[in-house]
């Protein structure tokens, strides 16, 4: 295994721990305020230090971690389970007109400014974690149909597919049982990104005030409300942008070294 | 190329309109009537019924469309509920703070992008190169709205350098305007440069490994040589496709970084018509954000059939 992946996986894992042990331990209460000791700098007992509220930064990251992991893995899934059988449709009906239907779709939705529609989509229908999900997921539909198509095509036209056919197997079942296992390596590459992009989409949606609502805790929520603190407690600011960038740059790592792991033809081409 | 370029009009069309029916029909699922949200709770039912007539809001919905639509063509956006002025003249007002914020931003991206991309791709595996790797790996996961915040907190608040938000205005000369819009730009570019010296790394990489570099060496120039003379122009495709990618996302990214300056551009108007209601403004608006982002593509797609014409050939 390279270092770029245990690097990458170290750094995204220690976020995640943390998001984990949020549920059963945290340093301070999050939800408690204690105005005596608001705007600390780090120290000894709050290690972060504390906002304006006196809350624990460090307890707020490891919670609002929750939110954060929650919404990007969330969204992710949303992309997965409707791009993914979209792709394999449009590979399995390749030059067809549901292949075409999707694909043009597909490019509509690329071709919408995905932070404008999400900003829409919120707004309309209401700030919130749900909703941020929703319209974090809605593009993510596209980046797995396009991946899973682009891949199935170039598997459509090898021996072992044309076996099956011949065996008498469905389009379906060949999708299931022969494409789907000989891409996943492409798709866990391309979930470990599309992670990374949901916890910033998270992020700058919370920060506008339309993703999660308080008093959930979220990076993004953090960092809003640092935004008139800055020049007194630069730490309140400094913390979340520092988890999330950690964790972005973690998953964006490890995708780097799973590719490099799973993918061996890249490595040959890459040196 | 005529084929290739009616082919992608057309589907530039067919995008625009379904691009324009979902934003209608988003907009109209959404709850709360503008009319009530104008006048308040109490309101009588003859004024309220009296103001959704002059809105427009009671004829069906279908010649709501048509007539929303066919009003874009013409370059008339409908009128603002909550300021009665035409939405056109407000985003005419708000475009001299985007679009130069936008290209500001992209100018910068491809000034630093380029010269970074080519010395990793010219340096491939030496300290030089990872180096400038492992700081577009950095670049890519920093949320930009954050960096500003850095950015105003370094160059506003402590330095005081530059204001740290609002916009000095065109009125006070092009060198004030700019000078507020320098770190919104600075902010929105980061990132943007980082995935864009990949991009160019990358697209140099492959390059490098084609068969007329090996000629253009055998011919006596030097690495160097042949990698200006014929290594760029070749490389050029994904960085293009990149850049045109990049607008829109600088378009939209403007959105959340207008917020953080408080600067009086797009993004603030379709906030602030969210939260009055003025649905006719974030209709309008988004969909000429969207417009501009297909057109954008659009224009790409012709300008790589230009360069390339093999691309013309396979669609």
């Amino acid at each position: 295994m390279s270092r770029t992946l245990i690097f990458g996986a170290l750094l995204a894992g220690i976020f995640i721990t943390a998001a984990l042990v949020s549920f059963v331990w945290t340093p301070f209460d999050p939800a408690v305020l204690d105005i005596p000791a608001r705007l600390q700098p780090p120290n000894g007992t709050h290690l972060l230090g504390t906002d304006h509220f006196g809350r624990d930064i460090a307890s707020l990251i490891m919670v609002g971690a929750r939110t954060s992991i929650a919404v990007a893995l969330l969204a992710v899934g949303i992309g997965m389970s409707l791009g993914i059988p979209l792709g394999l449709w449009a590979a399995a009906r390749r030059g067809s007109l549901v292949d075409e239907v999707i694909m043009r779709g597909n490019d509509l939705v690329f071709a919408f400014p995905s932070l404008v529609i999400a900003i829409l989509i919120t707004a309309v229908f209401g700030a919130g974690a749900v909703n941020a999900i929703i319209a974090i997921g809605i593009f993510n539909i596209p980046v797995f149909a396009r991946i899973t198509r682009g891949a199935a095509l170039s598997l459509w036209e090898r021996d072992f597919i044309l076996a099956a056919r011949v065996s008498g197997k469905s389009g379906l079942r060949i999708s299931v049982e022969h494409i789907l296992p000989n891409i996943t390596n492409l798709l866990i590459v391309q979930t470990t990104i599309q992670f990374s992009l949901g916890i910033l989409a998270e992020a700058a949606l919370s920060y506008v005030g339309l993703g999660a609502q308080p008093p959930t805790p979220s990076w993004g929520r953090m960092l809003a409300d640092a935004q008139t603190m800055v020049s007194i407690a630069p730490h309140m600011a400094l913390m979340p942008g520092f988890a999330i960038i950690l964790t972005v740059l973690g998953l964006n790592l490890m995708g780097d070294g799973l590719r490099d792991l799973l993918d061996p033809r890249l490595r040959v081409t890459r040196t | 190329m005529w084929r290739y370029t009616l082919k992608r009009l057309l589907s530039l069309i067919i995008s625009l309109a379904v691009a324009s029916l979902v934003i209608f029909a988003v907009i109209e699922v959404a709850p709360g009537d503008p009319a009530s949200f104008m006048l308040g709770i109490s309101a009588q039912p003859e004024t309220l019924a009296a103001l959704r007539t002059e809105l427009g809001l009671d004829v069906p919905k279908v010649q709501r469309y048509l007539t929303w639509v066919t009003g874009m063509l013409t370059g008339d956006f409908g009128t603002s509920y909550t300021y009665r002025i035409p939405v056109a003249d407000m985003v005419a007002q708000r475009l001299w703070v985007s679009l130069p914020l936008a290209l500001y931003a992209l100018t910068l991206s491809t000034l630093i992008a380029f010269p970074a991309g080519i010395y990793a791709a010219a340096r491939r595996g030496r300290p030089g190169d990872m180096g400038v790797m492992g700081a577009t790996q950095l670049g890519v996961a920093i949320p930009n709205f954050w960096f500003a915040m850095m950015l105003v907190l370094l160059f506003a608040i402590k330095l005081r350098w530059f204001s740290a938000g609002g916009f000095a205005g065109w009125d006070e000369g092009p060198f004030a305007a700019m000078r507020s819009l320098t770190l919104p730009a600075i902010a929105l570019a980061l990132p943007q440069a980082a995935i864009l010296a990949r991009v160019m790394r990358s697209a140099l990489l492959d390059v490098l490994g084609e068969d007329f570099m090996r000629t253009a060496r055998a011919k006596g120039l030097t690495a160097r040589q042949a990698l200006w003379r014929h290594g760029l122009r070749n490389a050029m495709i994904p960085v293009l496709t990149i850049i045109g990618l990049q607008f829109s996302f600088l378009l939209a990214g403007g959105i959340i970084i207008e917020q953080v300056f408080y600067l009086p551009g797009l993004g603030r108007l379709i906030f602030q018509s969210i939260s009055a209601r003025d649905l006719i403004v974030v209709e309008s608006v988004t969909m000429l954000l969207v417009f501009a982002v297909i057109f954008v593509n659009f224009c790409v797609d012709l300008a790589y059939a230009a360069v390339d014409p093999r691309l013309r050939a396979r669609t």
